[in-house]
């Protein structure tokens, strides 16, 4: 006599099983017939959008009428790729010549994941965990800006690098980390600065989100200018010692990054980088939190950080939120915008400037 | 008085303090108080006479620029938070 789980690892090793990836790819293709033998009330909740909805418990009479034709691949899943496995015994046994089960089952928001593209501007201090979390959480596409080479004194917080990548451009570096940790992120890597002359080139490659993770105010208004035009919301996070600020500027719905700060200050009063040093873990926490509000914009799920803007002290071990308003009279997204192409604002800390 | 709070990026002019007590019933009167003590705050704080455009000044969470800017009063014992924008990554 066998146990359930004996029984189930006798079923999956007689049936063939897709994952999540290899799904996706079939079901664009259209081929399959799609197969949800969930119950109803979890059919409810949310189904792929193709399936045909066929409780376990009707399979053997309804399946005929819904896919009459055996030799046509047959995609069966459930909520966990358990019930999915029994069923796909059940259909090689009806004569199927090939019925596949979903391993770990359907969850909407992990294809929603694979469907989305984020964008992420500097592979640096915030850049770092932004990018691991969002390649563990198994984001389709990941790019990555970054002109920079990974250089020692970056270590102490860009945990996406390490010593064996000295001098190794950071986006080849963190596509092989990301690539380690989830060979299915597809991550495209731009080592070039972000300009006027190649931002939109860059957005037209389709980005869902974009994570500013830059080191220094040119970029910051650039992204920000190109994503109202672009219509793509920017998870925004930025440190300083060890103070951080995160917020979500969404096109439309929010403020934009120059409605908070009209214009960058000039650079003899921009805080100079040389003493801008960070406490390691805190573009961590400000990184980890970027990747959150992303993952949220990704899934539509949740509040997201529009509209207010978290202000997180490690020192103190504090954070505190204000609100941030849409200003009618914004140069770039108001009602009558005076700022309409990109602005090169000067580099600041020229020489000195610590990559992101 | 209220409670005016320091950005890391200012406090190098304040001698470092995180928070910094100041008397006024308004935005204007408190910054006055604050600068006339540490006057390199001025050209980091006032653009043409009104908040720069690269800072922000919070009183009560909420934006003064959504308010009556410098003129928005002040109740005693408020916390105003002053935020320059900050790139670092």
């Amino acid at each position: 006599m066998a146990t359930y789980r004996e029984l189930l690892a006798q079923v999956k090793s007689e049936i063939d099983e897709v994952d999540a990836v290899r799904a996706r790819e079939l079901i664009e293709t259209g081929d399959p017939v799609i197969v949800d033998i969930r119950e109803q009330d979890e059919w409810d909740e949310g189904h792929i959008a193709d399936a045909i909805h066929i409780p376990r418990g009707n399979l053997e009479s309804r399946v005929e009428t819904a896919a009459p034709d055996r030799s046509r691949t047959v995609l069966l899943y459930c909520a966990a790729g358990n019930r999915s496995a029994f069923a796909a015994k059940t259909l090689q046994e009806l004569g199927y010549d090939e019925p596949l089960s979903l391993s770990g089952g359907f969850t909407e928001g992990q294809l929603k994941l694979l469907a989305s593209k984020v964008l992420l501007i500097g592979a640096g201090g915030l850049g770092s965990p932004a990018s691991l979390y969002l390649a563990a959480a198994g984001i389709g596409r990941l790019g990555i800006v970054d002109a920079d080479v990974v250089d020692e004194s970056n270590l102490q917080r860009q945990i996406v690098h390490s010593t064996e990548r000295l001098g190794e451009p950071k986006v080849e570096s963190a596509k092989r980390t990301i690539e380690a940790l989830n060979p299915d992120v597809d991550v495209v890597a731009y080592q070039e600065r972000l300009t006027s002359e190649n931002v939109d080139r860059i957005l037209a490659d389709g980005w869902d989100v974009i994570v500013d993770g830059a080191d220094n105010f040119p970029t910051r208004y650039l992204v920000n200018d190109a994503s109202v035009w672009h219509d793509i919301p920017v998870v925004h996070g930025s440190i300083y010692r060890f103070e951080g600020q995160v917020t979500v500027l969404k096109p439309g719905d929010g403020p934009c990054y120059r409605c908070l700060f009209p214009t960058p200050p000039p650079p003899e009063l921009a805080p100079s980088c040389a003493e801008g040093g960070v406490l390691g873990v805190l573009p961590g926490i400000v990184g980890s939190l970027q990747a959150s509000e992303a993952l949220k914009l990704a899934l539509g799920i949740g509040e997201p950080l529009v509209g207010r803007l978290l202000l997180f002290d490690a020192l103190t071990t504090e954070f505190n939120e204000v609100l941030i308003r849409r200003d009618p009279k914004c140069p770039v997204c108001g009602e009558h915008p005076t700022i309409t192409e990109y602005v090169d604002y000067v580099e600041f800390c020229a020489g000195t400037r610590e990559p992101a | 008085m209220s409670v005016i709070r320091i950005p890391p990026t200012l406090r190098a002019d304040v001698g470092g303090a995180r928070n910094v007590e100041a008397e006024g019933a308004t935005v204007r009167d408190l910054l006055d108080d604050l600068m006339s003590r540490f006057p390199s705050l001025r050209e980091q704080l006032v653009e043409d006479g009104d908040v720069a455009p690269f800072v922000n000044v919070y009183v009560e969470g909420e934006d003064v620029r959504t308010r009556d800017g410098l003129d928005t009063e002040v109740r005693p014992g408020s916390t105003v938070i002053l935020l320059p924008a900050m790139a670092g990554g």
